[in-house]
Order: structure tokens, then C-alpha cells, then sequence
């Protein structure tokens, strides 16, 4: 009796991202000229994944109440790679995708180690390293440019068997061979724990470390993968500081959508998922009700601010005052 | 006897070396560092004239890390830096459109834009307790929103004001640049507020633990509230400034401020975590921001070089002196 709710408090964030983002998503489909085709699949979950790849690399971090404004860096930093070495015989891009993925642990890491043993702020720590990530990926790319496998770039955002988007199974895959096992191990319990009050974990003798530098780690895997995908999807590598901030401030607003607490300790990847596809609804809206595109990051913004002060309403319930502050 | 020894040479060092923070001591010997660096490379470093252009064009990026500073020491971090900086320069040279009245109400209707903004964040803050990473970022997609709208659907007017303009490179001191003079105004005016008066004790409590300052009679939420307004109304001034210093107002002017506005107060000694840091810190991280942007552009190295090395030295300082205090 008493297990389902348990289990129900655990994924409140989750099901209720998973509840805003199908809400937004009929909203869209029912107005859409073509309805829910293949084809109509296809184009929206590709350019979900993207958000969502990022987002899921920043709620790793964020499980751990620490932030990483170092995502869009590495997110670009792996692109412009992948457009260098990701191309070729299969051999040559198989090599190529796992240095491609190494860089971004190899990054994840480095963020980690600093965070850890040099006992900084994630905060201050990711806007340095985010600035060193951006620098090398311009000295790889100073004008956009690059190519990529394109037989596999069209496999990667394309349709399975001709209905299901390929992107879709791509993060399920991703969910399944990554979270799954992370979240089951000493590390991934650690991870959570050391979020959740990072004292009493130490005092309990969880691994903190252990948990915390492998949520970075994975988090710069994640946000790699996501720079491999965005290769996939636009042919060529570009070292944009446009797209290094938005991807970074994107995935916050997605992992806060989604139901992760940023005070750490809370949520789930999976809600960050759901948190990246409810944003992404939120600026295809614009296009089937043919406003103009110019009131788009309005919208986006307005929906944002809605959205996290509709979470305040907790605070409706409190009885002593004090609560109010942490 | 044995004790004596170690407290004559404490004395020894002078009183103001011994109360300074180590963090405002290693960001002023980097400044000078740099200043040596570069007067190897080229002698017109250490002349008054390119000394005074540094300051200047350390003014824009030190108001609004005054701003920043305030919201730290909170304990909070205001990441709507970027539009409110945008917004409040262009709302600035809009004003010229509606007349001279309007004109000559240009500045103060730039910051006043920038204070509403600054409100929308704090309430969220202070009053939903909305995480203020969140409640910021989100104030900055609706500003952006707002003002690609404004540009979008009529031609605006974005060039700046004469007296902005004057504002931002006249000169009224001979020698002194008025920008300067500004932020010096600023300054002083935040160093008064923090050190004696009681919304300056309160911003020390509340970064330090807002459950002790609230227990102890503060309006805690109204000091935050305050905080945050005078944090957007210093960001918009900064975007006044600036769009003085370019004479037009553009989309992405403010990009470019909001992590040297952290890094400069981070740098400066002032912990991220709140309640603790001064203002001397800021100024000084301020001016070594500035000066390293500056000697690596004179020695014309390449936009990549620049971010890694810009990044390496925030990194490096910061584990100098930065460090949170070990457990255990």
C-alpha cells in the first residue's frame, strides 16, 4: 500500500514533466497542419534529443547540488572535434566516435577533479574551464566549417523501419546503458546522497567522491554525445559562443522544467528528458499557431518564468515561517 | 621569552598588510605582475595615458560587477546580466524618439527599466523563493524576448543620447574620464551602504544564514528584494554607459559581461556562498580582468589562446586562494 507512494513522491518531478511536456506536445500536434506523421516525428524528436543529450548532462551534475555552466563548451568543443575526425571508412568513424566521446569524459573529468580536489565552487570552477573548453574549439575550428559520415549521419536522424525516429531509440539506448546502471551502483546512491546533504553522507561513510566524480565524468560523456549528435544533424562543426551559452542555459531551464532540484538531491535524468522535449514544445508552439517568429523568445521566456513560479505554490503549505529559509 | 618572538615579528608587518585579505593582496600583485609584463613588451604600458583608457574601459565591466557584488554576498547570483545590460541601453536610446523631454530623461529611464527588471527578479527570489539562478535566467528570456520584439517591429531608434555619450567619454576633470568618475561614484556609494548602514549589515547576515539574520528582526525579504533592484539598476547603468562609449545600443552588447562580472567579484576574494568579502576586492578583480583582456589583445593573440588562458588564470587564482575549507 504504502510502496507505491514511495515511489510516487521519488518521480513526483518526473511524471509531472512527463505530464507538462505530453500536455504542450497535443496541444502542438493537434494544430498542426499535418498532424502526428512520421515525418512530423522525426523533425521535433531530433531537435528534442539535442536539448535533451545536454540537459541530461547537466542533471547529473545538478543531482549532486553542483551546477556546470561548462556544458555548452564541451557540447561545442565535441562538435567541432567530431567534424575533424568523425568521417571516412567505418573503421576511421568508428575511431573517430570514440575519441570523439573520450574528449568529452576526458573534459567531465578534468571539471570533477577541480571541483573535488581543488575544492572550488562548481560555479566559478565550470565558467573557467567553460572558457578553456570554448578556447580549444576555436583554435579547431575559427571559421565554421568540417564534414561528417553523412551515411551515418542521415541513419542517426532518420526513422527506424520508416516510423520510428532513430533519435528516440538513440536515448532510450542511452538511458538504458547509462542512467540505469549509474543510478543502481555505490556511485550513482552516493551521487544522490551527496546532494541530498553531503554531512550526513560523509558522516555515513558513502563514497562521496567516488559518486560525485563519476556524475561529472558522465556528465561530460553526455554533453559529448550531444556535440557527436548536433555533427549529425548539421553536417559541420562550428564554434559558436552563441550556441555554447544558449545549450548552457537551455539545460538549466530544461533540468529545472524537469523536475530536478537544483539544491540537489532530487529528480531525475529522465525528468530532465521530459523537461528538455516540454521546452522544445514550448518554442514549436509558436509555429503552428503562425505567430511571428520575432515573439518567440518572449513566449519562451514567459512560459519559463510561469512555469517556475507555478513550483512556488508549495509554499502555500508551509505552516512555520522559518521554512521559507534554508 | 620563546613566545615573544613570533609576536614581534607579527608586528612587524604593518597594520593594514596584516587585516588585508590574502585574496585582495594576490589580485592587486597580479595587476602589478601584468603591468611589468607588459612594459617588457611595449613601454607605453606604464604611460598615464594608456593607464587611464584601462580604467575607463574598466569602469562599464565595474558598475556592473557592483551590482553583482550585492547579490553575491547574498549568497544568490544574478545571471540576467546580459538583456538587462542590452535592455537598459536601449531603452535608453529609445527614449530619444519621444521628444526632447524624453531625451534628456534617456539615462534615468534606461535604469529605471533596468531596476524593473532587477524587481521581477528579486520577488522571485525573495518572495516565491525561486532559486535565483533560475528566476534570473528566466528574467533574462523574457528581457531578451522583449527587446528582440521591441527591435523587430519597428525601426528603433538605438543611437545614444549627446549626453550619454558625454557621459560615457567627456571628460569634465581634465584627465579624468567621467566614466571613471562614475563608477568611483558607485563605488563609494557601496562601500557607504555596506559598511554603515543596516541594509549593509544585512546583506553580510543574510549571505551568511538567512534563518539567523530573519530571527534576528531583519526584513530579510525586503533586503534581497532591495538588493536584486539595485543589482539591475547598476547593470543597466553599465549599458548606459556602454552604449555611450559605442554611441548606439546592440542585441548581444551585454554577452560579454556577465562571467567577468562573477569572475571579477569571485577573484576579488568575495565568496560565492555569500556573507563574506569587500569592495576593494571587486575593484581590484575588476582592474585584472580588464588589464589581462587588454595586454592579450595588444599582444595580438588569437581569440582561442585569449578564452584558455583567460580561463587557466581564473582557475589558477582561484586555487591560490579560493578554496573552501576542507572537512573532516
Amino acid at each position: 500500500m504504502t510502496e507505491w507512494r514511495y515511489w510516487l513522491a521519488e518521480q513526483r518531478g518526473t511524471l509531472i514533466a512527463l505530464g507538462i511536456f505530453i500536455f504542450m506536445f497535443a496541444i502542438y500536434i493537434t494544430n498542426h497542419p499535418a498532424g502526428l506523421t512520421p515525418n512530423v516525428a522525426q523533425t521535433a524528436s531530433n531537435k528534442a534529443t539535442l536539448l535533451a543529450l545536454v540537459a541530461m548532462a547537466q542533471a547529473l551534475v545538478v543531482i549532486t547540488a553542483g551546477i556546470d555552466l561548462s556544458i555548452g563548451s564541451i557540447f561545442v568543443l565535441t562538435n567541432c572535434l567530431a567534424s575533424w575526425l568523425v568521417q571516412g571508412t567505418p573503421a576511421e568513424t568508428a575511431f573517430g566516435i570514440v575519441l570523439v566521446l573520450s574528449v568529452g569524459l576526458l573534459c567531465g573529468t578534468v571539471n570533477g577533479l577541480i571541483v573535488l580536489f581543488g575544492r572550488l565552487q562548481p560555479i566559478v570552477a565550470t565558467i573557467g574551464t567553460g572558457a578553456v573548453y570554448f578556447g580549444i574549439a576555436l583554435m579547431l575550428r575559427p571559421l565554421p566549417g568540417g564534414s561528417v559520415n553523412e551515411t551515418l549521419a542521415d541513419a542517426m536522424t532518420g526513422k527506424l523501419l520508416g516510423v520510428v525516429p532513430t533519435s528516440l531509440v538513440f536515448l532510450l539506448a542511452i538511458v538504458l546503458l547509462i542512467w540505469v546502471p549509474f543510478s543502481r551502483s555505490v556511485a550513482g546512491r552516493a551521487a544522490y546522497a551527496a546532494g541530498s546533504s553531503e554531512q550526513s553522507a560523509y558522516m555515513s561513510g558513502v563514497p562521496i567522491r567516488r559518486g560525485k566524480l563519476a556524475a561529472y565524468a558522465l556528465s561530460g560523456l553526455l554533453a559529448g554525445t550531444g556535440g557527436l549528435f548536433l555533427t549529425f544533424f548539421t553536417y559541420s562543426g562550428e564554434a559558436s559562443t552563441a550556441s555554447a551559452s544558449t545549450y548552457t542555459l537551455f539545460s538549466i531551464a530544461a533540468v529545472v522544467l524537469g523536475g530536478v532540484s537544483l539544491y540537489g538531491g532530487k529528480g531525475s535524468i529522465i525528468g530532465a528528458i521530459f523537461g528538455a522535449f516540454a521546452f522544445r514544445t514550448i518554442g514549436d508552439l509558436m509555429f503552428v499557431f503562425d505567430l511571428d517568429a520575432l515573439w518567440q523568445p518572449l513566449f519562451q521566456g514567459v512560459i519559463l518564468l510561469a512555469a517556475i513560479s507555478f513550483g512556488s505554490i508549495g509554499l502555500l503549505r508551509v505552516r512555520n515561517r522559518l521554512e521559507w529559509f534554508r | 621569552m620563546s613566545e615573544a618572538l613570533p609576536m614581534r615579528t607579527v608586528k612587524r608587518i604593518p597594520k593594514f598588510l596584516r587585516r588585508a585579505d590574502p585574496a585582495i593582496l594576490t589580485a592587486f600583485g597580479c595587476i602589478v605582475a601584468l603591468i611589468i609584463v607588459g612594459s617588457v613588451y611595449s613601454p607605453s604600458f606604464l604611460s598615464t595615458d594608456y593607464l587611464l583608457q584601462q580604467l575607463k574601459v574598466a569602469s562599464f565591466l565595474g558598475v556592473i560587477a557592483t551590482g553583482m557584488m550585492l547579490v553575491i554576498l547574498l549568497g544568490q547570483i544574478d545571471l540576467s546580466v546580459p538583456w538587462v545590460v542590452a535592455g537598459g541601453a536601449m531603452m535608453a536610446c529609445a527614449a530619444t524618439a519621444y521628444g526632447p523631454v524624453a531625451a534628456a530623461l534617456a539615462i534615468p529611464f534606461g535604469i529605471f527599466c533596468g531596476t524593473a527588471f532587477g524587481t521581477l527578479n528579486g520577488f522571485g527570489v525573495a518572495y516565491l523563493r525561486i532559486p535565483s539562478m533560475i528566476v534570473t535566467l528566466a528574467t533574462n528570456a523574457v528581457a531578451q524576448g522583449l527587446m528582440v520584439v521591441y527591435t523587430g517591429g519597428f525601426a528603433p531608434r538605438d543611437s545614444a543620447t549627446n549626453a550619454m555619450r558625454y557621459l560615457a567619454t567627456g571628460a569634465l576633470v581634465p584627465g579624468v574620464p567621467n566614466a571613471v568618475v562614475v563608477w568611483a561614484l558607485v563605488g563609494a556609494g557601496m562601500v557607504f551602504m555596506l559598511t554603515k548602514t543596516r541594509f549593509g549589515r544585512a546583506v553580510y547576515g543574510i549571505g551568511n544564514r538567512e534563518r539567523a539574520a530573519y530571527l534576528s528582526g531583519v526584513n530579510t525579504r525586503r533586503v534581497v528584494l532591495i538588493a536584486f533592484a539595485i543589482s539591475g539598476g547598476l547593470s543597466a547603468l553599465g549599458g548606459v554607459l556602454l552604449a555611450g562609449y559605442a554611441s548606439k545600443a546592440a542585441q548581444a552588447m551585454g554577452d560579454a559581461y556577465l562571467l567577468p562580472a562573477i569572475a571579477a567579484v569571485v577573484l576579488g576574494g568575495t565568496s560565492i556562498l555569500g556573507g563574506k568579502g569587500s569592495y576593494l576586492g571587486t575593484v581590484a578583480g575588476v582592474i585584472l580582468i580588464t588589464l589581462l583582456q587588454s595586454i592579450l589583445s595588444v599582444i595580438q593573440m588569437p581569440e582561442a589562446g585569449r578564452q584558455i588562458i583567460y580561463g587557466v588564470v581564473i582557475i589558477s587564482m582561484l586555487l591560490l586562494y579560493g578554496r573552501t575549507p576542507s572537512k573532516g
